[in-house]
């Protein structure tokens, strides 16, 4: 009896927000308070919160597409969500405790199935963690607009919905399916692409279709034939330069499509830019978010807000987000995002607070700074390439025991080149930052050449980096969707460092040509 | 400031085009997997949906990806004892594969599975049967329902884990791994008193025991105290609100002359017959009555998977029909039906005599009786004289059949009727 009373006058010293598992909207919105206040006092800039409770079946549908909050409808969004819904009723798999669209305001999804502690945490983490990366990562202000994607996304869902009541919905899923074939390399990866507004999108939209359909005639004209001897000695090609936007290239280019396949390209290539950068920050982005609930939920604890059970739960939570399988773990699925991120924000903050010797050596600036800055800083001008390759320490090379594989096609076994000691720390760096180059791991492939005055055919061109060969099973497959597109032979070269051709594809095969040179496949 | 919305209350199937969508694409794979699940099914099981797996090729959404080969540097956590140049084997091509396919779901990697609802199971049933829409809604629509305790499954959602149930499992899995051990180790045990009372601590027998005994130690400490396998979950089915019973007798014709197909289209008729049923009445009972020369009342397993050879004797399925009727379904207690499935053979001087039976005893105690021929080519005298029964009683019904699309109209004749539908 003694220790009960004694246990109820500390609740009441202390002020937790919440004691059970049980949360209400109104400790929701104490928690989110008491985290904004915290945040605050971190310096963290963020948009606006809008904050939506749902359901496990809702978080399933914001799962199936692609985190997207509205989206067109297609049939892969359906197999996504099949597969979702099997895993978890079978229960495999538990859903994601929240979801968060980069948007002005931020909308975060949290699961109504979650304890308080879980809303806590999960506040921290999308709304304020999250929320502020958005605002404040180069690569999220310079290529997405925050305020303008859902209304760019009604806009997209409405206007293929409209297609498909026009020309029907096997014809628009056609035209979708090639395009998500090729929908990585829809993005441009240095331009910057003009604002998207809706309003002028929509008013323009009508006045494009024109435009893009004369200029495309304007571009096949066959008439004028005056001074073709001379140009044909000298061909230039079209594009003058290599594009390696596909997609971009095809809808403006591509000479047989109606003006509205066009509009469905430039939506999926729209919808491909917006991801581009959450693609390029994953470990950051996670790592942020991780790294800033970890920190706001134990300055709660400091103060007194939670309590002991609270903080239990949390951590047990927090170590199974940050869990990392080993290589040879049979749940090893790559490296936990999460953990990296994690482990590299916090140790920026150790290395300024309480540096080593070795900190010194590898880290001179960081030492001794403030570290609210020194991570505000990382956060903003870095993508996870980078961002590895400036901020990765030794001492989490040594925390994570990473170690670094040489596989070798012409080798008959892998050789380990790395592990984590003094003479690798750099390399291992290095390595794994070009790990994360996005541009590294996708098949560089751009449009080469164009014949304008031939067959019409394109030739696109794969730079082969390090003698890694195309999966052949797809490839025929992409082959065929691009030719769908583009109405003409399609080639593609697969071309060594030194320009000369290795192998050469062809949609439709060559036997169902009646010109064109054959070069054998190697 | 933050903004705090409750989105539970919209809608919750955002996903529904979708998902039709995907089975509309793969609408042929689905249907195999729909007709295979039928012919496994039970007749009366069409309270669930079905399990649909579909060649992971051939949902494959390409794109251009970099095959194996080349050259490649990887980074990989958790180094346990590798130092730099040492060389690593590459595991084997085929054994990498076939490790990573045994996983406990029980799929492969190359098909992708799912379950599709109760209504999308029927729905791709009745596509087959030609049923008019305004009667495949009836069918598969669920009037009002009631939850209803259905004992446990293996899966199921957490939320619905009987913990009690999941326990004793557990427990008894524990008991009956461990005992084959323990007695085991009770054994040497002994042994090694014994061996003590004669040998020194430290020799080789004593050693030897003690070794074999600590190794049932650990492999009974091994045992999971909680395995995947003793889960169980609670099942709720849900249950119709309907009044009266009924009794529908399957009459099957199972010589030598019925093939696999014919009891194929049979089993399908029987079915769609079962559904009409059910939407009608709360309890259902099925006498399963199969014949050749003789008739007998079986299982629906060996209703329709066991083979017969022999002539025919139709009439004697018709008296074993009868006699039930009369000593276990009183007509004035059952709604009674009747459906009998054949191939039109019969033995000539029996078929009169078939007649006489429904004529006389069955015709008048049944609400319906339809009787399908599966047979392509001329009739015989079985049809000549039930066509003579369809004269005068309006509640018989006959049909031809060559494919499963024709058995819908013996079902318009059940509508026309209207009294179906009405009691529903």
């Amino acid at each position: 009896m003694d220790t009960e009373t004694e246990h109820k006058k500390s609740k009441k010293k202390h002020k937790y927000i919440s004691t059970g598992s049980e949360w209400t909207f109104d400790i929701l919105e104490k928690y989110d308070h008491a985290i904004k206040e915290i945040a605050k006092e971190y310096r963290l800039d963020t948009y606006p919160n809008q904050i939506e409770i749902i359901a496990a079946e809702q978080m399933m549908d914001a799962y199936s597409s692609v985190g997207m909050p509205l989206g067109y409808s297609h049939w892969s969004f359906g197999k996504q969500f099949l597969n979702v819904e099997k895993h978890y009723k079978r229960g495999h798999m538990g859903l994601a405790y929240e979801l968060v669209i980069n948007s002005d305001p931020c909308i975060a999804y949290l699961m109504e199935e979650n304890t308080a502690t879980m809303q806590a945490l999960v506040l921290a983490h999308a709304c304020y963690g999250h929320n502020s990366f958005f605002k404040g990562n180069y690569l999220f202000r310079a290529w997405t607009n925050a305020d303008s994607i859902i209304d760019y996304l009604v806009f997209a869902k409405n206007y293929i919905a409209k297609c498909e009541e026009r020309y029907g919905i096997d014809k628009v899923e056609e035209v979708l399916d090639a395009c998500h074939a090729i929908k990585n390399y829809g993005v441009d990866r240095y331009r910057r692409p003009p604002k998207l507004s809706v309003s002028e999108e929509a008013a323009r939209q009508t006045s494009r279709e024109e435009y893009l359909q004369s200029q495309v005639n304007d571009l096949w004209r066959t008439l004028p034939s005056r001074e073709t001897k001379e140009q044909a000695q000298t061909t230039e090609r079209f594009p003058s330069e290599p594009e390696e936007n596909i997609l971009y290239f095809f809808e403006k280019n591509a000479p047989l499509l109606e003006p509205w396949e066009r509009e469905v390209i430039r939506i999926v290539r729209k919808i491909s830019q917006y991801f581009y950068p959450q693609m390029q920050t994953k470990v950051m982005n996670e790592g942020w978010a991780t790294f800033w609930h970890y920190t706001i939920i134990n300055t709660l604890y400091e103060r007194g807000l939670v309590n002991n059970a609270f903080m239990v739960e949390f951590l047990h939570n927090h170590t199974n987000v940050i869990y990392q399988a080993a290589f040879d773990d049979p749940n090893y699925s790559g490296i936990n995002p999460y953990t990296l991120g994690f482990g590299i924000f916090q140790d920026i903050r150790r290395i300024c607070e309480n540096p080593t010797e070795e900190d010194r050596k590898w880290f001179p600036d960081l030492v001794n700074t403030d570290w609210i800055s020194a991570v505000d800083f990382a956060m903003r001008n870095y993508k996870d390439e980078s961002f590895i390759a400036q901020y990765l320490s030794p001492k989490v090379i040594r925390d994570l025991k990473l170690f670094a594989v040489l596989s070798d096609q012409d080798k008959p076994d892998l050789e380990i080149t790395h592990i984590h000691n003094e003479e690798s720390y750099q390399d291992i760096r290095d390595l794994l930052s070009q790990q994360y180059n996005l541009s590294m791991n996708e098949p560089n492939i751009q449009v080469y050449n164009v014949d304008k005055r031939g067959d019409r055919s394109i030739t696109l061109r794969h730079i082969q980096r390090n003698n890694r060969p195309l999966e052949q099973k797809d490839l025929q497959e992409v082959m065929k969707h691009l030719y769908k597109l583009w109405g003409f032979t399609v080639k593609l070269e697969t071309v060594n460092d030194q320009g000369t051709v290795l192998a050469t594809y062809y949609c439709p095969t060559p036997e169902k040509q009646t010109t064109g040179v054959i070069i054998s496949d190697s | 400031m933050s903004q705090i919305i409750d989105r539970r209350p919209n809608s919750r199937n955002k996903s529904a085009v979708n998902r039709r969508r995907f089975l509309n694409r793969f609408k042929k794979q689905v249907r195999k997997s729909v007709n295979d699940a039928i012919s496994k099914r039970s007749i009366a099981d069409f309270e669930h949906g079905e399990k649909i797996n579909i060649p992971s090729k051939d949902i494959n959404e390409p794109t251009f990806r970099h095959g194996d080969g080349g050259i490649r540097n990887i980074i990989l956590p958790g180094n346990k004892n590798y130092s730099r140049g040492d060389r690593i084997k590459l595991p084997e091509k085929d054994a990498g594969e076939a490790g990573s396919q045994a996983s406990d779901s029980g799929e492969g990697e190359d098909s992708f599975s799912f379950e599709i609802s109760r209504e999308e199971f029927l729905d791709i049933f009745f596509d087959d049967l030609a049923l008019p829409n305004l009667v495949k809604k009836q069918l598969a629509q669920t009037t009002s329902f009631t939850m209803v305790r259905a004992g446990f499954t293996s899966d199921g959602v957490p939320t619905n884990l009987n913990v009690v149930r999941t326990f004793r499992n557990a427990l008894a899995r524990r008991i009956s791994m461990r005992s084959p051990s323990e007695s085991k180790l009770k054994k040497l045990e002994r042994e090694l008193e014994n061996i003590k009372l004669t040998r020194s601590n430290d020799s080789t027998e004593v050693k030897e025991l003690e070794e074999k005994i600590n190794k049932l130690k650990s492999k009974i400490k091994k045992i999971p105290f909680i395995d995947p396998f003793d889960l169980r979950y609670n099942r709720r089915v849900s249950q119709p609100s309907l009044s009266s019973k009924a009794v529908v007798f399957f009459l099957m014709d199972v010589s030598g002359s019925m093939d696999e197909a014919k009891k194929d289209i049979a089993k399908r008729f029987f079915i769609l017959l079962y559904l009409f049923l059910t939407r009608t009445y709360q309890t259902i009972d099925i006498v399963f009555i199969r014949h050749h020369t003789s008739a007998k009342e079986v299982n629906e397993q060996e209703f329709f998977y066991s083979r017969e050879t022999g002539g025919t004797v139709v009439s004697s399925a018709l008296e074993l029909m009868n006699e039930a009727i009369v000593s276990r379904y009183p007509a004035n207690e059952w709604n009674i039906y009747g459906a009998q499935a054949s191939d039109g053979d019969n033995w000539n001087n029996d078929s009169p005599h078939c007649k006489e039976i429904l004529m006389n005893y069955i015709m008048p105690k049944v609400q319906y009786f339809a009787y399908i021929e599966i047979m392509p080519r001329h009739h015989q005298s079985l049809w000549e004289e039930y066509e003579q029964i369809k004269t005068v009683f309006s509640n018989f019904a006959m049909q031809n059949i060559n494919t499963a699309k024709d058995i819908y109209p013996v079902f318009r004749e059940l509508f026309k009727k209207q009294h179906l539908i009405e009691t529903t």
